[in-house]
């Protein structure tokens, strides 16, 4: 990978961690503070897993007052600090820094109140996405947003993230769906904004901290709405013979007035290269294939099926399938959950990138895709979450070879280049981290990125929370910024990527 | 300098002390001479909405009224990006034409001014971020911002977002604008997500007078799964001719006793899925047993936008209060306030419009207490001509609003842009 530029280390931090270690103990029961290497191993990095950086120290608090003491005691003594909640972030969000205390979330793993009445259910950080649908299933509503990672990542790191999924274009992502978050600031202070109520008077914070990943403050509690199941969720299975068919079918379904739950789009490379790995059932003649998802009452969804049909047939589908049944649903989209594994075991290494792009620019994004892989000679699949215009190509090559790994590089940078004159943007749902730093100034100019880091410095005047991440350390646009897995050994391998 | 200031002795100013920059060249060139004087400014749009928030004491006024107009309008890609002082029934009007809306309700405060609807302009209602009635379905109206461009209290062009809805790079700073009333960020171009228009909507009426009654039924619609997209409660009290006559008026519809207590539930969708919704609803509110009556189509219409333009309290002299409440603490606090004043309760837009009599001014403090107590805030919309105490139009804590100054002065830190309009020191 290239070489990481991270916040100039602090010697003095350094010189002191034994009475900073000692002073932590102090606050917290020292039993949650590990200090000893082999305690601190696994926290060196997140799901970007390419770059590792061994933490001062890891710190695991169980309250809100104790979080508050940890940052008031920091602030003090100029200590820099770098949240975490489960550490499934893909853009580099949770890396730890040589000089900064790691604070762990991990212990905030309790949802203190499920309250029907008021649709929505107030947690700690530490509970995972799928654990708050888990909760209230059972009297049939979910938790919107559904990251690929919603089996472990949190709901801290959601709402640092601003975490989408394949819902969002009908359901939003975390911004639309929390009510309220509990933010403790660098200096310690404890804030609470929003509540049980649907949204907030003045400005709003939550807002502004909901996608911050982590630079504005620690988020030590949220509510979050809960929504009733829909009455039915349907799929549909198209295959195109050309992508621009395909990519006028999902241009068309969306401007003939339909909003599906979930659209995505597979091109041919992955197509063959899921279904060589999950026997998924794709049709392999497609150059493209699209899954439609509507849900609704049972006439809605029969009538907006039927639509979305005829548009497809219109567009010269070369197959089409609808569900009958839940299994069969599931089996739409079971391939289409083994995209990233079916890469992983077609070459030694893929980059994961994430960039958005104006739907009806698809056609264009794939053909020049298509191009750059010429040039580069290196072999990428695609998947798009088609409703809201996210996409994620996924480069092969092998990391071995040094000259590959280098033209790697230039080929994503060169994609999340072509999202953004496209108009587009560099991240739709990973975030930028460390990853896609020195990209910001592909999308932003001076005085843009200089007025967010205003914000910053008005609440970390010291710039102490998670510094480094996010905005580009020397302003300048370094062509760099995707999620690489050597050999399958994704951090958390178990999870789909979607 | 030097040649800054030529080219704002190029801009209009009336009698008034107010400048209409045409382009955002000029509002930046404008403010960074206000900030070089360190002269605070009134930002201003069509002036629907300029009773909202306190008064602000500055000597000029910048009306941003002129950069207005569509910049890109595309159905496909579901947004709208337009200049920020476009007025909305300019883009009602353009969205229409594609079968398109802005999913939040507009609340039409124009009644409540003049008499008349006049929805203003976009970033005039951004600014208020106040949404409607399909609030619990869709959102407020932060949540239909997808970027912006505008000047910051430094003269400095700024913009964050884009077009699509999936983006996660940098701040989400569209969210803080919203609600900012003007004070961060002089607004020049606003994207809009928008999507389809409802292809048609019914209202179910259920009458009745009882209150535990009306929150049962609020609390099963909104563990439907009918997808109810307005629900509004309007009652019969306080008991005089006056408002008895004023509601009649309003409320004229041929399927509709206007005199009597009412919920009025709406649904949305085609035929067939609106016939499925009530025949549901029917079932899970156990309408059989109620008395009952549909609104069709064109009666729908009308009469969810005369809730969203508040004509029950017309023109009205005396204090108009928005409260937002957690939706199981609503009977609570109507239990303060039935009886006494004109209210109606927009359930699914989470909203409870009271309208307070000048010479009661002293309730506000007690309603508001009371609100909070309840988890919520309250907003003095309008304040009556007597106003004369101290209480203040927003609901804030000392430590949000240490928080706030910081924000505004990272924006605006000589606070030029509408000084006090939220509160003092922002």
């Amino acid at each position: 990978m290239s070489e990481l530029v991270l916040p100039k280390i602090n010697e003095v931090t350094i010189s002191k961690k034994e009475y900073i270690f000692k002073n932590l103990s102090k606050i917290i029961n020292p039993e949650n503070v590990l200090t000893h290497s082999d305690e601190i191993k696994p926290y060196e990095t997140d799901a970007l897993a390419a770059y590792t950086q061994t933490p001062l120290a890891v710190v695991m608090p169980e309250n809100t007052i104790e979080v508050s003491n940890i940052l008031k005691f920091c602030h003090k003594e100029n200590v820099k600090v770098v949240p975490r909640g489960a550490g499934t972030g893909l853009s580099g969000g949770a890396l730890p820094l040589n000089d900064a205390i790691l604070l762990s979330l991990g212990k905030f793993n309790k949802i203190l109140e499920i309250d029907f009445e008021n649709k929505c259910v107030v947690t700690q950080p530490g509970v995972t996405n799928l654990g708050i649908t888990d909760a209230v299933k059972h009297k049939g509503f979910y938790y919107a947003p559904d990251p690929s990672s919603q089996l472990a990542c949190s709901i801290g790191g959601n709402v640092a993230e601003n975490s989408g999924g394949v819902h969002s274009l009908k359901y939003g992502t975390t911004t639309n769906n929390i009510l309220g978050v509990e933010i403790v600031m660098m200096d310690g202070t404890i804030c609470r904004v929003g509540g049980k109520t649907l949204d907030q008077e003045g400005y709003d914070l939550m807002g502004l901290i909901c996608g911050s990943e982590g630079l504005l403050g620690v988020i030590t509690e949220a509510t979050v709405k809960i929504l009733k199941n829909p009455q039915v969720v349907k799929a549909a299975l198209i295959g195109f013979p050309t992508i621009e068919e395909g990519g006028n079918a999902a241009s068309e379904i969306i401007s003939s007035g339909i909003v599906p739950a979930g659209m995505e789009i597979m091109d041919k490379a992955l197509i063959e290269a899921t279904d060589n790995f999950s026997k998924a059932g794709y049709p392999r003649d497609a150059e493209l294939l699209l899954i439609v998802e509507l849900d609704g009452t049972v006439s809605e969804v029969d009538e907006l099926l039927n639509q979305v049909s005829n548009i497809c047939k219109k567009n010269n589908c070369s197959s089409l399938k609808l569900s009958k049944d839940e299994k069969e649903r599931l089996s739409f989209w079971a391939g289409r959950k083994a995209a990233f594994p079916a890469c992983g075991a077609m070459a030694p290494d893929y980059y994961c990138m994430d960039g958005s792009i104006p739907r009806g620019k698809l056609a264009e994004a794939l053909l020049e895709i298509k191009t750059l892989s010429k040039k580069y000679n290196l072999p990428v699949a695609n998947c798009f979450h088609a409703g809201d215009g996210n996409l994620h190509p996924l480069i092969m090559f092998d990391g071995s070879n040094k000259e590959e790994l280098k033209k790697t590089e230039e080929f994503g940078a060169e994609i999340l280049k072509t999202c953004v004159r496209l108009g587009g943007v560099i991240t739709g749902e990973h975030g930028v981290g460390i990853e896609k730093r020195e990209l910001m100034c592909e999308m932003f100019n001076d005085k843009d990125i200089q007025q967010q880091l205003d914000i910053k410095k008005s609440l970390d005047e010291k710039n102490l929370l998670n510094p480094g991440k996010v905005y580009p350390i020397l302003r300048k646009c370094a062509e760099e910024g995707r999620v690489h897995v050597h050999r399958g050994e994704e951090k958390f391998p178990n999870l789909p990527r979607f | 300098m030097f040649t800054e200031v030529k080219k704002n002795s190029q801009i209009f100013q009336d009698s008034d002390k107010t400048y209409y920059p045409e382009d955002e060249a000029q509002v930046s060139n404008i403010v960074r001479d206000l900030y070089d004087k360190n002269s605070p400014i009134e930002l201003i749009g069509t002036n629907t909405k300029n009773f909202i928030g306190n008064k602000t004491q500055c000597a000029e006024r910048l009306s941003l009224s002129k950069i207005s107009g569509i910049v890109e309008y595309l159905p496909e890609e579901l947004y709208i990006k337009v200049k920020a002082n476009t007025p909305l029934e300019i883009v009602e009007t353009e969205l229409e034409k594609n079968n398109q809306e802005l999913a939040f309700e507009i609340v039409d405060f124009g009644f409540i001014k003049d008499g008349k609807s006049n929805k203003g302009t976009v970033a005039g209602y951004l600014s208020c971020n106040f949404a409607g009635t399909r609030r619990f379905k869709v959102g407020s109206v932060r949540d239909h911002i997808l970027g912006f461009r505008g000047v910051n209290g430094k003269g400095d062009i700024i913009k964050s977002g884009g077009t699509v809805v999936k983006n996660v790079t940098g701040y989400d700073l569209s969210k803080l604008i919203a609600g900012a009333f003007g004070t961060l960020v002089a607004l020049t171009e606003v994207t809009l997500k928008v999507l389809p228009k409802q292809k048609s909507c019914s209202t179910i009426v259920v009458y009745t007078e009882e209150k535990k009654l009306v929150n049962e039924l609020f609390e099963k619609i909104s563990s439907s799964s009918s997808d109810v997209s307005g629900a509004v409660f309007v009652p019969e009290e306080p008991k005089n001719e006056e408002y008895k006559y004023n509601k009649d008026r309003v409320f004229k519809f041929n399927d509709l006793k206007s005199n009597r207590s009412f919920l009025a539930i709406r649904v949305e969708g085609d035929k067939v899925s609106i016939n499925e919704k009530i025949k549901k609803l029917n079932q899970e509110l156990e309408l059989d047993k109620l008395n009952t009556t549909i609104l069709d189509l064109h009666q729908s219409i009308p009469f969810w936008k005369k809730i969203n333009s508040l004509e029950l309290f017309n023109q009205t002299n005396n204090n108009l209060l928005r409260i937002v409440v957690p939706p199981s603490s609503s009977i609570k606090l109507i239990q303060n306030i039935e009886n006494k004043f004109k209210y109606y309760i927009d359930w699914c837009g989470s909203l409870h419009w009271v309208e307070i009599p000048s010479s009661q001014n002293i309730k506000i403090k007690e309603i508001k207490k009371i609100t909070q107590d309840l988890g919520g805030y309250l907003t003095i919309i309008k304040k009556s001509e007597k106003f004369d105490f101290e209480e203040t139009v927003f609901t804030v804590n000392e430590t949000r609003l240490l928080i706030s100054e910081k924000i505004k002065k990272s924006f605006d830190p000589k606070r030029i842009f509408n000084p006090g309009k939220m509160y003092r020191g922002v």
